[in-house]
């Protein structure tokens, strides 16, 4: 069997396993919720924890130190 | 002054007018990509508040339904980026009818396993290309990426599905 034909029949499995969204009708109106949303006050820029600036420093230390890692991230983004 | 015009402006009647026009097609778009009707309720409204905050970047001779398709897809990307690794499988998972029985109970869990798994980006066109069957072109347009690309992304997704697939379940293997 071909890799083309595999794929096909892999298609084919996962339109089986999976199906289409078949009522997407809304049931609510929601702008009583974007109206509390648009009322929330905006949150501050200066509210990121340490350990997020800590993490964020070993991510780049180890791009900085490990180059290769940075196509894996891609992939990963 | 024209409704997109006004909306542009920082009117919030215009928002709201917009809101109501096109929160249904939002919601029915980002549904068929998260396929939880909360979860796209509540990125439904989060695409509206990205629209609002971004309003004065918006031409008002532009499209503001393809604009907010497009703020509507990042969203629910950013969603799936998110919670990919949270997905637990309900007990009734929906599936397609098969009438010749031919994907087992199993088979069809490990294929749900599987395709969430899949990185975002791929996930989202293989979903909307391959369970929904949506034109590649409104795909295209929708995640702002060539149509070649979209194939290309599709291709992909067969082609991880396949290998996560076979290292899931050996038995399901394609020959």
């Amino acid at each position: 069997m071909s890799n083309q034909e595999i794929d096909k029949e892999m298609e084919e499995l996962l339109k089986q396993a999976v199906a289409p969204v078949q009522d997407t009708e809304l049931r609510r109106d929601l702008w009583p919720q974007m109206l509390r949303k648009l009322e929330e006050p905006p949150l501050p820029t200066h509210n990121v924890p340490w350990f997020d600036w800590a993490l964020a420093s070993l991510a780049a230390a180890a791009l900085l130190f490990f180059p290769g890692l940075i196509p894996a991230l891609f992939y990963h983004l | 002054m024209q409704l997109l015009e006004r909306f542009a402006a920082g009117d919030l009647e215009a928002f709201e007018v917009l809101f109501r026009q096109h929160q249904k097609e939002v919601y029915a778009w980002t549904l068929r990509i998260v396929r939880d009707t909360g979860i796209a309720e509540d990125l439904t409204v989060e695409t509206f508040w990205r629209i609002y905050k971004h309003r004065a970047g918006f031409k008002p001779d532009g499209n503001f339904r393809a604009w907010a398709r497009r703020i509507a897809t990042n969203a629910a990307l950013d969603h799936l980026r998110h919670a990919r690794h949270e997905i637990t499988l309900p007990e009734n998972l929906p599936c397609a009818a098969s009438p010749d029985g031919a994907v087992s109970r199993e088979t069809r869990d490990s294929i749900h396993r599987a395709f969430h798994e899949l990185p975002a980006k791929y996930r989202l066109v293989a979903t909307l290309a391959l369970v929904e069957e949506e034109s590649y072109n409104n795909i295209a347009e929708a995640t702002g990426i060539s149509e070649s690309l979209v194939k290309v992304r599709v291709f992909r997704a067969v082609r991880m599905l396949r290998k996560k697939l076979n290292s899931l379940r050996p038995e399901v293997q394609t020959k």
